[in-house]
């Protein structure tokens, strides 16, 4: 069995399962974000007529986090957070990560960095980014609002179809600025942007072996890019390490890993040294071309951050790059770190005031402008160098501007120029 | 009968058929004002009240692909809008079962703006060309779901089943 039949198997009670089976699976973490207001409002509904008080199956397998519009950014958003304030006390929801600066950040971030997330576990999120969590050796994926309200109620995932599973072997090291980011944009061009749809994306390799959790997370965040309902790396030292040193966990970390007669769908083999800094293009996330195509394409505005590329190394090597140097004039950066804990490091490390002093705005933890909803807007015919995860036609806000997609070295290299530029010219 | 109101590429994003901005607003009742908000010229018709329940939308592959926002398909339910497309990103077409949007795969449609459609559970007959297409049927895992109304009812059928109440 591959890792996720292995995990569905488990979760569902049964021996053994393969792809096309249905099963039932018992979730062990399920996450919202602000949308969790919709989920409150479905979740009452099933209940409604029944005569039984609204109840969650288990409030302590249920993680809230506030990070799309953090500080509200309207009295509507304002009113919605006050509604699932309210709704996580009656329900004694201790796992809320409200708008603070010690423990708030974004959803992908506090999940791992607190330890939610274990090795095996079926983790369901109102967001579809949460196959980040494939990284640390689970099945996580994401699902619509009403699916949680059933979730919350229930607390199984209904009628899962166990996905086939591709499998993507990576070998050799990375060239000197570039990093899982390229790897990443490379293999949803590659795969396209329903390639993996209905599918899980397995990575083995001796390059993931060698990748740090940080970048684990930012190969399982994007899968969904190309159509994946996971990504997941199998368990091994590294995730042990995260899970001790980063996350606290102190209890044992059984780990999943696949049968060597695993049954995959098809095998992808690349070549991570023959990678060049990738760039996905506008309006679409597998329009994926390597940086040459592009170079010296006008940017308005640089983001580093994001449940993708906003992780302590991601400012680290941004303010490496921009360490005593200037963003050019008639470009802006933003920064935003993607976790308060996070931000404290870089703060400690001394990167923060690299940025700034080079003449980035450092802003809040949080999802920032990545998906248009709350700062960071665009300006008509303007365009956006981005380390976020999604490039769609309006997606920063405004549907007459372009976002270009990239690794936080390339975005870090093009603000001192204020065009795409190659970070391996300095490097 | 249905009129094919508009024709829509590959990869119609939920950020496309649902912006952003707009996130704050959850409930189903208020979401249909935003659906292709920019999108003038379709987001003109719906709001039009010229369009009945039935309508078609058709698209290339992959729509609905990107976020997981409910409001992607709640905002068309609103309108009681079919959409035909060659295929449908994952978590939208698990969203569009359990609140009742009619989706139809239909690998091979070959349909214009204006055209009369016939949509049936397998196949499309496009009346102004009097060409017919075959559908592919729903995951079978989603198929209960459909036949119960919707997930809000399927589970309260089994809230009340284990609550010995059913």
């Amino acid at each position: 069995m591959t890792v996720v039949e292995k995990i569905l198997a488990r979760a569902s009670g049964r021996s053994a399962v393969r792809a096309g089976d249905v099963v039932e699976p018992a979730v062990d973490l399920a996450m919202s974000h602000e949308n969790a207001a919709l989920v409150v409002n479905q979740f009452t509904e099933v209940f409604k007529g029944t005569g039984l008080k609204p109840k969650i199956w288990d409030p302590s397998k249920i993680a809230i986090i506030f990070d799309h519009r953090v500080p509200a950014e309207s009295p509507k958003t304002a009113s919605n957070q006050k509604k699932v304030r309210e709704f996580v006390a009656e329900h004694g929801i201790a796992r809320f990560h409200d708008i603070r600066g010690d423990e708030g950040g974004i959803c992908h971030q506090i999940l791992p960095e607190n330890g939610y997330v274990r090795p095996g576990a079926v983790v369901v999120g109102t967001d579809s980014h949460t196959t980040s969590h494939g990284a640390l050796d689970a099945f996580s994926f994401g699902i619509g609002a009403t699916e949680m309200a059933s979730v919350w109620s229930l607390g199984v995932a209904l009628n899962v179809e166990v996905p086939q599973t591709i499998k993507v072997e990576v070998s050799g090291p990375f060239a000197p600025a570039v990093g899982p980011k390229d790897l990443i944009l490379h293999l949803v061009g590659l795969l396209t942007a329903e390639g993996a749809n209905f599918r899980v994306i397995e990575f083995h390799g001796e390059t993931i072996r060698m990748m740090s959790t940080s970048g684990r997370l930012v190969l399982c965040n994007m899968s969904v890019e190309a159509g994946a309902t996971s990504g997941v790396v199998p368990g091994d030292d590294e995730t042990v390490r995260y899970l001790r040193e980063v996350a606290g966990v102190a209890d044992p970390v059984p780990l999943v890993t696949p049968d060597p007669d695993a049954d995959y769908e098809r095998v992808i083999k690349i070549d991570a040294s023959s990678l060049v800094p990738q760039i996905a293009c506008p309006h679409t996330v597998d329009n994926v071309k390597p940086i040459g195509a592009v170079l010296g394409t006008k940017v308005h505005q640089i983001v580093i951050g994001s449940c993708t590329n906003g992780r302590l190394d991601d400012i680290a090597a941004a303010a490496r790059i921009l360490r005593g140097k200037k963003v050019a004039r008639g470009t802006r950066m933003l920064v935003f770190p993607a976790s308060s804990r996070i931000y404290q490091q870089a703060l400690d490390e001394g990167y923060i005031g690299d940025l700034m002093r080079a003449g980035a705005v450092v802003m809040n933890s949080g999802c920032g402008p990545c998906l248009g909803v709350h700062e960071g807007a665009l300006g008509d015919g303007e365009v956006a160098l981005s380390t976020t995860n999604r490039n769609f036609k309006g997606r920063m806000g405004n549907p007459n501007s372009e976002v270009y997609l990239c690794s936080p070295e390339v975005a870090a290299a093009s603000a001192l120029t204020g065009v795409i530029t190659d970070p391996r010219k300095g490097a | 009968m249905a009129q094919v109101i508009s024709k829509l590429g590959d990869d119609v994003s939920t950020d496309v058929i649902y912006p952003g901005r707009h996130m704050a607003t959850v409930l189903p009742t208020e979401t249909p004002q935003f659906a292709f908000a920019d999108n003038a010229e379709l987001n003109g018709k719906l709001k039009s009240k010229q369009v009945p329940p039935g309508s078609v939308i058709v698209a290339g592959k992959n729509f609905g692909c990107g976020s997981s926002r409910e409001q992607a398909c709640s905002c068309l339910k609103g309108y009681e809008l079919t959409i035909v497309a060659r295929g449908f990103a994952r978590i939208f077409l698990q969203n569009s079962i359990n609140l009742g949007l009619r989706l139809v795969t239909v690998p091979d449609i070959e349909a214009s703006e204006g055209d009369e459609l016939e949509v049936t559970a397998d196949r499309v007959l496009n009346k102004t060309t009097g060409k017919s297409f075959a559908a592919v049927p729903l995951p079978k895992a989603r198929q209960a779901i459909v036949d119960a109304g919707g997930l809000i009812a399927y589970t309260r059928k089994r809230v009340l089943g284990a609550a010995g109440k059913a």
